[in-house]
């Protein structure tokens, strides 16, 4: 490349080509996932990366670890131990008291001189604020590579982690390597991957690491957190039901119909992406690779193309059902159940439809 | 005040389509823009300069055609625009990308003078990623605000600066110390028009250009694919279900139509429609 202008050939590089790893890259091994743990709380996405996280090492043949940090009891243990019950083999418990609400210097640094300690082999985190945030300060402070909000991690024949992710554009994936650095990071987004089964009393090893902080050397300082008020956000993620609406439906008075149809269903309603980017539906009601991932038993697509952007986020789905004009569109590709007329038209009488056969206040209530 | 604001032209995603055949990117005739993303920061840093002073400078790497963003920049306000452009910069991940980004604005910070704050985008458009921002605080060893929803104080005397970050669960309020990196929310300011005489100005003004060496990068294997640790292996399209989606009958009549849809989601999943009573029900 450096010979010749970059023709838009991917693999030309140096790093494209696996080489004898270098020596001190040698002892890298295990697979490590950072237990996302702010408040008290866990966020979900750490058990499903436990879960994924787990298949890497048993492909492997290596351990799997459950990176837990935070102050000094505040509900740090209790993390390690759901990180065993949901399949981790040891915990690395880093405890504290900068480590009390996130903040990126103390744990850029703690993750940093972690890896730099016990070095893993895969670094998995979760694709929220926080592991945005935390992934890209660590990433480069080690020079290693990062694939962010990948839909799926396997190990390949070389045992190198293929990390896919949705490439620009529209309909295609690609499928990204970090072979000659140290660990090979990506993050994954919310619902991508299954929620793993829950082992009651399945223990592990707790491997303590004190990082070495200090709060008077910290420059950013928390003066205060407003916890959101739960009734303010969507249901979304988790809802059983969910009905969407994209731009066939031309117009944002017409996502009325969308609305109105999850009402009648008791379900949560969504969109794609352009919605929002006119403004039509607020960012959190977005669905798909750069919104929100769903997981419904029931999803209804009204008017949605089915790029792949949006597909990642409703693969998960049970029943995937398409209305749409179009008996081309790429969501035919992926929908269960698929019917080719105007939602416009459709979306009320579904709304009806559905109150008639389901509602307990109907009298010629059809259960099934 | 001196501020530095990094964005990237990127192609207007919402036109872009996919070869059926091919399955390649087909971006000819596709218009680019400012990464939207971007535009919350720039706007953010010009409030600040509008305020306490001191000059906005935009910065970019990319192909020689990125000229038009960054004089899409200046119409907004920002008092001058640096392009960053090198063969060798092509390829770059978002590892090289913020090498060769926080050379550049250490070669700002030498020319003009050192920036107070250095903004980026959330994300762009193309990429998503969101890791060229963090990344570029890490290689220039500043404090880094990500997801920022406000700006609430910044005390230039005391090299201070307060404000509200989008957490996990809340919002967080921070302060830190000059100098550090910002990357905005989308939503949470509202992009000037900009003013004629700066429309004026940025027909006129000189975009300073730079290739590797100008910006002192002297080590070009840490730039594009060379200094890139991730590859993209492979490209392709996801597989299609075995099982085509079964079509429902159309008949015309909307009430029909909903029925026979309603029919055959229950006959695919029996269990479904005790779950929509339930809900309803709790509705
Ligand atoms: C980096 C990146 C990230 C992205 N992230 C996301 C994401 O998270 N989520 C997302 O959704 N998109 C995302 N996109 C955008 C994505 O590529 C598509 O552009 C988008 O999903 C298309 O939205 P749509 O299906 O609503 O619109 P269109 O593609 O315009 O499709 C409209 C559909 O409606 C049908 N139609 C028209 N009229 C009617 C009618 N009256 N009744 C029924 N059907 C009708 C048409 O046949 C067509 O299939 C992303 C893109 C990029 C580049």
């Amino acid at each position: 490349m450096s010979e010749k202008p970059a023709a838009p050939a991917p693999a030309a590089g140096r790093a494209a080509m696996k080489k004898e790893l270098p020596e001190h890259f040698k002892a890298y091994r295990h697979v490590w996932v950072f237990v996302e743990l702010e408040r008290g709380h866990v966020h979900p996405v750490s058990w499903e990366l436990i879960g994924e996280g787990r298949k890497l090492a048993d492909k492997l043949g290596v351990e799997l670890a459950g990176v837990v940090m935070g102050a000094p009891g505040a509900g740090t243990l209790e993390a390690a131990a759901e990180a065993f019950a949901y399949g981790a083999d040891l915990v690395y418990l880093v405890e504290h008291e900068t480590l009390g609400d996130y903040r990126n210097e103390p744990y850029a640094k703690a993750l940093t001189d972690l890896v730099g300690t016990h070095k893993p082999e895969i670094l998995l985190l979760g694709a929220t604020t926080l592991g945005r945030d935390l992934a890209g300060a660590v990433a480069t402070t080690l020079a290693t590579g990062l694939t962010a909000d990948c839909t799926e991690l396997a190990v390949d024949a070389d045992k190198s982690l293929a990390a896919t992710r949705p490439t620009f554009g529209g309909s295609l994936l690609c499928t990204i390597y970090t072979l000659n650095f140290r660990p090979q990071m990506a993050t994954v987004r919310p619902r991508v991957m299954a929620m793993p089964e829950r082992r009651e009393g399945r223990t592990g090893r707790v491997v303590p690491f004190t990082p070495d902080l200090e709060e008077s050397a910290i420059l950013t300082k928390l003066l205060s957190f407003m916890p959101d008020r739960t009734s303010a956000k969507n249901n979304l993620a988790h809802a059983d039901v969910v009905v969407a609406g994209g731009l066939g439906l031309q117009s944002a008075e017409n996502l009325q119909l969308v609305r109105r149809l999850a009402g009648a269903m008791g379900a949560e309603f969504g969109c794609s992406r352009p919605l929002v980017q006119k403004g039509w539906m607020p960012a959190d009601r977005q669905i798909g690779q750069t919104g929100k991932t769903i997981r419904p038993k029931l999803y209804i697509a009204a008017g949605i193309s089915g790029a792949i952007q949006h597909r990642v986020g409703v693969d998960g789905a049970d029943t995937i059902v398409a209305i749409n004009t179009d008996a081309n569109a790429p969501i035919m590709a992926f929908a269960h159940l698929a019917i080719v007329t105007d939602a416009i038209r459709l979306l009320p009488a579904l709304a009806e439809a559905v109150t008639r056969r389901f509602s307990p206040h109907s009298r010629d209530r059809i259960a099934g | 005040m001196h501020i530095v604001v990094c964005i990237k032209q990127v192609p207007d995603s919402a036109q872009i389509r996919v070869h059926p055949v091919t399955n390649t990117i087909m971006r000819q005739g596709v218009p680019s823009i400012v990464n939207p993303y971007d535009l919350f920061s720039l706007e953010e840093a010009l409030r600040l300069r509008d305020r306490l002073g001191g000059a906005v400078t935009v910065v970019t790497m990319g192909p020689p055609s990125a000229v038009e963003s960054l004089r899409k920049c200046l119409t907004y306000g920002a008092d001058r625009a640096v392009l960053l452009t090198d063969r060798f910069f092509a390829g770059s991940d978002t590892l090289a990308t913020s090498y060769a980004l926080s050379k550049a604005i250490e070669k700002i910070g030498a020319a003009f003078c050192a920036p107070d704050i250095v903004f980026a985008g959330k994300q762009t458009i193309d990429g998503d990623t969101a890791q060229v921002g963090p990344g570029i605080a890490r290689r220039l060893g500043l404090v880094q605000l990500t997801y920022i929803q406000k700006v609430v104080a910044c005390d230039t005397a005391a090299g201070t600066l307060t404000v509200e970050r989008r957490a996990e669960g809340g919002t967080q309020t921070l302060a830190t110390r000059l100098p550090c990196l910002v990357t905005m929310l989308e939503g949470v300011n509202e992009i000037r028009r900009g003013t004629i005489q700066d429309a004026l100005r940025a027909a006129r003004a000189e975009i300073v250009t730079w290739s590797a060496a100008e910006a002192g990068i002297e080590d070009v294997t840490r730039c594009g694919l060379r200094g890139s640790p991730t590859v993209v292996k492979r490209v392709f399209a996801p597989p299609p279900r075995a099982e085509k989606a079964a079509t429902v009958d159309v008949s015309g009549r909307p009430a029909a139509d909903a029925d026979a849809l309603l029919d055959a989601v229950v006959a695919r999943r029996p269990a479904l429609a005790t779950d929509l009573a339930t809900l309803i029900a709790g509705y």
